[in-house]
């Protein structure tokens, strides 16, 4: 095993990637630098032909990719953070996402859009933003969201493999975030789920950053002899259905934790799907957390106000176990 | 410039083979034979054509909602359009795209498009993509005068500049952005100014002449294929019949349109090559017949087609999963 960092793992598989298949290249703003270093040191192996820093130009840099997808390349185009992909909204959900099927099936888009999420660092309205639910709506794109350094690596190089728009969200708070991964850079399959803790008294299904506050929740309630089971999707879409109904049959109640807005949230729809297949075995009404319905404040007291914590997670466990 | 009797003969076949089914569809519309709705090119052929005449094979378009009119210059054949058309499953898009989304990859056809202004930075990254691959090919992206005043407009064309990209922003220039005519969409004329913004060269031609048109794509795709960057080449165009069929056109005068209908290519475009004792007007009548015939068994066989099956609705959405079908 190896140490990394959520960000290095994020570097270590669009090196490999690019190092396996010269199709591969990366644009977008400052991606030779990197803002958060994600990207960084990239251009030393690569070039700037292929580490392609771009104007600030998100519309161009998501149609860029699109079309070069289109013309044989396998681009990797990064929108530094999810909130400015409104800028570029038309070229990902209009184009990449229906391009294939508008042409009947003749044309493929291997793209992955990377991008940055979440709150936490009072960043306020505008670059705070979960939007995931916006883009699993959407038939014709993939959306990934990787928790741990592990996952970030199996799963970058399996959105770059595939042939398919694959938006990859990174949540700004997981970049440091050190962890084991595997000494050799092998994918992790799109759509399989990773039970990250196994208990028998309810199920939590969280994503993102909201899986180690999900972690962190289990332990405290632990010690109160309530085992939860922490199930992190890792793909919002596709979606791994099996692997949290199972979870769902054994523990018989469910707790689902995602960071967006719970208004509209794919946190929702998961719900509903639990609702209408697993109906019969629940015991205790579905529990939803999410961030309060409003934008993301500036004030460090407000912004932890709005974002669910692990009390949050607590309190909806005990009112259902 | 001397230009061999084969591609004046194709470049003359493709705008009667536009103009024709363009005809027909406007014909098949009228009598509800067709879903949706349709923009059609008539007027502008001698701009697709020119431009496209000037490319080879594998070079890209993209094209607009207009688009019938680029995928024929482009080599695209009307049976498999006509079908699109129908919505049937023999159509080019396998009847899922329709009159404003057909594409071929193999004639390296990257689309109509529905979304104004959405083919340039789609264009921009096929341009990106053959430099990256380091190919000869050199990408035609067509968009009109209402799309110039788009973000993507700026977006791209600073993108490909900056990188001196091998590809030709063609902006055929019809005069309306839908009902708006251009004076009331934008301050200037001519768009091809807006090129000194971006450090490329503007050309503005007669759209409505298919050898000037010819000559100043050519002069751009060389500009493009020998690495020396984009062009923004507008044609000065006329679409004779409305935004869609069925507009009634309330926003222009009769006398303004049969001014642009005396500008007709085609007949032109005839003048020119009996004039230069190219060819005969028989010979003329017969490639006319020919692209008839072509025309009406596209209907026929448009026509004889099946429609998709209905689980046709939820494959080719990805290209390895396909979605839940309904129960009936």
């Amino acid at each position: 095993m190896r140490k990394m960092n959520f960000a290095q793992a994020i570097n270590e598989g669009i090196r490999s990637e690019m190092r396996r298949d010269p199709n591969v290249f990366l644009m977008g703003e400052d991606v030779k630098f990197g803002v958060f270093g994600v990207t960084a040191g990239l251009i030393d192996e690569f070039g700037e032909e292929r580490v392609r820093d771009t104007p600030i130009t998100e519309e161009a840099i998501a149609g860029a990719a699109v079309g070069a997808a289109a013309a044989g390349s396998r681009p990797i185009a990064e929108i530094m953070f999810i909130d400015f992909i409104t800028v570029a909204m038309d070229q990902i959900v209009n184009q990449a996402a229906k391009m294939r099927y508008m042409f009947g099936g003749k044309i493929r888009l291997p793209i992955t859009f990377r991008t940055m999420a979440g709150a936490g660092i009072s960043a306020a309205a505008q670059h705070s933003q979960s939007l995931e639910a916006w883009f699993t709506h959407v038939p014709g794109i993939k959306v990934v969201f990787p928790s741990t350094p592990k996952d970030a690596l199996g799963l970058i190089i399996s959105s770059i493999r595939d042939d398919n728009p694959v938006l990859f969200i990174e949540h700004k708070l997981l970049y440091g975030l050190e962890g084991e991964a595997p000494d050799t850079d092998e994918p992790i399959p799109l759509g399989v789920a990773d039970v990250k803790r196994p208990g028998k008294d309810v199920t939590v299904v969280a994503t993102g950053f909201m899986v180690h506050k999900a972690l962190q929740a289990a332990d405290q309630l632990a010690k109160e002899g309530i085992e939860a089971e922490v199930v992190d999707p890792r793909t919002l879409f596709p979606l791994d259905k099996e692997t949290i109904y199972n979870s769902i049959n054994k523990t018989h109640k469910v707790v689902i934790v995602a960071e967006e807005v719970k208004r509209g949230a794919w946190s929702g729809e998961l719900a509903a799907n639990i609702a209408e297949d697993c109906f019969e075995t629940l015991k205790a009404p579905i529990k939803r957390i999410g961030s309060l319905n409003t934008p993301i404040p500036f004030s460090p007291p407000l912004e932890k106000y709005v974002v669910p914590n692990e009390v949050d997670i607590i309190n909806a466990v005990k009112s259902i176990v | 410039m001397e230009i061999p009797k084969e591609t004046l003969l194709t470049m003359y076949e493709r705008m009667v083979r536009i103009r024709k089914f363009e005809e027909k569809a406007s014909e098949l519309f009228a009598k509800a034979k067709l879903p949706g709705f349709i923009h059609l090119y008539i007027g502008e052929e001698a701009s697709g054509v020119g431009v496209c005449a000037a490319l080879k094979d594998d070079d890209y378009i993209t094209s607009t909602h207009r688009g019938h009119g680029n995928v024929i210059a482009k080599g695209g054949e009307p049976k498999y359009m006509m079908a699109e058309l129908y919505g049937k499953i023999t159509g080019y898009c396998k009847g899922k795209g329709g009159s404003m989304h057909i594409a071929d990859a193999e004639k390296c056809i990257l689309g109509a498009n529905g979304i104004v202004g959405a083919g340039l930075p789609i264009a921009t990254g096929a341009a990106l993509s053959i430099r990256l691959r380091k190919s000869e090919q050199v990408v035609v992206c067509f968009f009109g005068d209402g799309a110039s005043n788009q973000g993507t407009f700026h977006e791209s064309i600073n993108m490909g500049s900056l990188w001196k990209l091998p590809i030709v922003y063609v902006c055929e220039n019809n005069q309306y952005g839908e009902f708006t005519p251009q004076k009331r969409h934008q301050v200037i004329t001519d768009i091809s100014q807006r090129a000194t913004a971006y450090g490329i060269p503007g050309v503005t031609v007669d759209g409505m002449d298919v050898l000037a048109v010819y000559e100043a794509a050519v002069e751009a795709v060389k500009r493009a294929r020998e690495g020396n960057g984009p062009t923004l080449l507008e044609t000065k165009t006329y679409r004779f019949h409305g935004h869609f069929e069925g507009d009634p056109q309330l926003y222009r005068d009769k006398a303004e349109v049969e001014e642009w209908m005396r500008k007709d290519p085609i007949p032109k475009f005839e003048k020119q090559l009996l004039n230069n004792k190219v060819v005969t007007e028989e010979e003329l009548k017969v490639i006319q017949n020919r692209i008839q015939q072509e025309i009406d068994d596209a209907v026929k066989f448009a026509e004889e087609s099946p429609y998709p099956e209905d689980n046709e609705a939820v494959k080719d959405i990805y290209t390895d999963l396909i979605e839940e079908g309904r129960l009936r």
